[in-house]
């Protein structure tokens, strides 16, 4: 079959351009740590609240003294509605939904995970720079959609 | 290979087809060049496209009332208050008008349309009409019905679920019913062209599949493998979940099926233009089509590459590593029948351009007929899609994804892809189509070339705005005018910029809305014109490519064979993830939380 010379050229520079973006890539995720949320395990919606560690959601110190999040998303807030971290706090955020699909996506980070009934969602974040946060639902829930965030504050306790 | 082409075979005169098109004036006496073509065929070609140019006009007027809903923040600062069109029109609320937004866009517009376009572009190719009234009249029923069933469910807002409809939020059931019922319309069109197929076969024994009725039918096979994911979705989970048969359901796995059809469904609505593109418009600049072959394989390609849906899905919780990375790979590959589109369709269009006159490395662009509204709104939207393709590797790459899911730069995003490419050459095409199928001539050339530029420009705003916004983290698919993280903002954080971001979506989709409104006027103008056409109606298919059919591999040809490739590679890929996923994890009972 014949492939014109310049356009030969034109998918061989394609092909070199994707082999150079992808290299990029996995030398995100192998160099910077930078990672996709994987499986974290999965959870009855209905029994969330009383099912460990949701039963208490918060900022808590976890048993190999990480920092984690454990947050609870209902249409259309977060349980917490906002904790407090020092600067250069690297948090673990668990979170889980007990009705429809939610999202988290914190703007100034890089934070951006799905939040699924009956899944639990798993992210580390770190929060250098001290501010307000804003922890966003990006995934329609409903008509109160927009109203479902939670705050961050990174100060020095 | 010589430069010079054989006479044209598509303009040579053609046997006179019986009965004639046309009212039954003498006035009107006009046909068009499809051998043994009848009027009712014809008439099933319009009312599929008229249902998609309602959903047409449906989505543009949500779309407005998404602009004013972004520049809501403006008016309050100058003129002190703010106005609700969305209460003005009688919706209960954003997401509503959202919900039909994506609906009539999405679904409606762009299904109808393939099934329109394609349908007509299979008899051409194959030079006669397709085989079965039965199923031409019933897809044409169909997708009426199943289009009406799920916009009165909208309307009334018990679907408020948007486009995606994630279980486990549960609109009423005839809004389901009336989606399956729309996809039935697109399988009976399929099952049409393979019986046209296989009496063509019977007739030509030996030849080769005519390029035109190639591309268009595996168009169909494509969208055909690429919906059983949603059909299982809505089949053998969503409705016995509604009826009550079962009590709960997978949030997560219905995701997944939901996906498999979602992201070929792009292809669904890209291949008409693709069609339209390589079979069209080198003979509407009155330049050529290089290769048969190589037209042939980017079609295969997207049949075969059916299997990326997991990269719509980077960020959900209950997908592995292996899933991720595998369709990640996949996806960089798609890039692959674009970047060949893109050679292809510029080749073709300087080929056209250097035989109007122009010189030199870029002179003859400006010798292409930009005054012909079906040509320049074509080559616009090439445009916008060379910047939504490379947005959409931006999407598809892995980490970077974590920046931008679920954030308004998807929108930006889509609004060059399916908003301008696809929108914006189909109502270029739209420009030739609508007088070939009425007899009329088109009404308002000069406003109609000023439409596609109006789109463009407004687009290049919007995306531009909803890009920045996303960027900084701005969540799409959200009432942004009264979300209260929104006011959050100070110096320096990423909420300061989503002002302008809103601004400038908001003044782009404005324009873009006064685009469309142009449309409408030009095609209104055309379909009630008095002034009509007298002779045959020609259909603009390129000639004989440069490189022909005897160049082209004959295995290409063997439908059934890459039919059963795409599927069990499909089947391979997704079988990956499902064996991780395993077992089902029905958890969910519904919600309805609007």
């Amino acid at each position: 079959m014949h492939i014109d010379k310049y356009e030969r050229w034109f998918m061989l520079a394609t092909f070199i351009f994707l082999v150079i973006a992808a290299g990029a890539l996995i030398v995100s995720v192998v160099g910077h740590h930078a990672a996709l949320p994987e499986p974290a395990g999965r959870i009855d919606p209905d029994e969330v609240r009383t099912t460990p560690p949701f039963d208490q959601p918060g900022l808590r110190t976890a048993p190999d003294g990480s920092t984690e999040l454990i947050l609870i998303g209902q249409a259309w807030q977060w349980t917490p509605d906002e904790v407090t971290v020092a600067p250069g706090t690297e948090v673990t955020i668990k979170a889980t939904s007990v009705d429809v699909v939610h999202g988290i996506r914190i703007p100034d980070t890089n934070a951006n995970v799905m939040v699924i009934p009956g899944q639990i969602s798993e992210i580390d974040v770190t929060f250098d720079d001290p501010g307000l946060y804003s922890l966003i639902c990006h995934e329609y829930c409903g008509i109160g959609h927009h109203n479902m965030y939670m705050n961050i504050r990174v100060e020095e306790s | 290979m010589t430069d010079t082409l054989e006479p044209a075979t598509i303009d040579a005169p053609e046997p006179v087809p019986e009965p004639r098109i046309g009212t039954p004036t003498e006035r009107t006496s006009w046909r068009v060049d499809i051998p043994g073509i009848r009027q009712a065929d014809i008439r099933a070609v319009k009312w599929q496209l008229y249902l998609s140019l309602t959903g047409l006009a449906l989505g543009v007027l949500m779309g407005a009332l998404q602009a004013s809903n972004r520049g809501d923040f403006i008016l309050e600062e100058w003129f002190g208050r703010s106005i609700d069109l969305y209460d003005a029109v009688g919706l209960q609320s954003y997401y509503q008008g959202l919900t039909l937004h994506g609906v009539t866009l999405a679904l409606v517009f762009t299904f109808t349309f393939a099934n329109a376009f394609l349908s007509l572009t299979t008899m051409k190719g194959f030079g006669r009409p397709l085989v079965s009234a039965a199923a031409r009249d019933a897809s044409v029923t169909l997708a009426w019905i199943g289009v009406a069933m799920a916009g009165i469910a909208i309307l009334a807002n018990e679907a408020t679920v948007l486009f995606t409809f994630y279980p486990p939020l549960q609109a009423t059931s005839i809004f389901y019913v009336g989606a399956v019922l729309l996809v039935i319309s697109t399988w009976l069109v399929l099952l049409n062209m393979l019986l046209t197929l296989r009496a063509w076969r019977a007739d030509h024994p030996g030849e080769r599949i005519p390029l035109l009725s190639y591309v268009s039918i595996m168009s169909y096979i494509m969208w055909f493998l690429a919906s059983l994911g949603i059909a299982i979705e809505i089949l053998v989970f969503v409705l016995p979940w509604l009826w009550g048969w079962t009590d709960t359901i997978d949030p997560q796995f219905t995701r997944i099926l939901f996906w498999f059809t979602g992201h070929p469904i792009v292809y669904f609505w890209l291949l008409p233009i693709y069609v339209s593109w390589y079979m069209f418009l080198p003979k509407q600049v009155g330049g050529k089509l290089y290769s048969d072959g190589l037209t042939r394989m980017v079609f295969l390609a997207f049949l075969l590459l059916l299997p990326v849906g997991v990269h719509h899905q980077f960020t959900d919780p209950g997908i592995p590593f292996s899933s991720k990375t595998i369709q990640w790979v996949l996806t960089f590959a798609i890039f692959y029948p674009s970047v060949i589109t893109l050679f292809s369709v510029v080749a073709s269009l300087e080929a056209g351009g250097r035989a109007r006159g122009g010189k030199g490395w870029l002179g003859w662009i400006w010798k292409l007929p930009w005054g012909d509204p079906a040509v320049s709104g074509q080559l616009l939207a090439g445009l916008g899609f060379m910047l939504g393709g490379i947005s959409g590797l931006v999407n598809a790459s892995y980490t970077i994804n974590l920046t931008v899911h679920n954030t308004a730069f998807i929108v930006g995003h889509f609004h060059l892809t399916v908003g301008t490419a696809v929108a914006l050459s189909i109502m270029a095409i739209c420009y030739w189509l609508v007088p070939y199928l009425t007899g009329k001539a088109l009404w308002g050339r000069q406003l109609a070339v000023a439409q596609g530029w109006l789109w463009i420009l407004g687009v290049m705003f919007f995306s531009r705005g909803q890009m920045q916004g996303g960027i900084e983290g701005m969540p799409r698919r959200t009432n942004i005018a009264e979300a209260p993280y929104a006011e959050q903002f100070s110096d320096g954080n990423a909420l300061e910029s989503w002002r302008w971001a809103d601004g400038l979506a908001a003044f782009g989709g404005t324009i873009m809305f006064i685009s469309a409104v142009c449309f409408f006027v030009v095609i209104l103008g055309t379909i009630f014109n008095r002034t009509q056409v007298s002779t045959v109606q020609r259909m603009p298919v390129v000639e004989r490519p440069v490189h022909g059919v005897r160049d082209t591999w004959a295995i290409l040809d063997q439908v059934w064979v890459w039919t059963l490739i795409a599927g069990l590679l499909s089947a391979l890929v997704y079988g990956e993830v499902i064996f991780h996923y395993l077992p089902i994890n029905d958890v969910s009972s519904g919600f309805r939380l609007w």
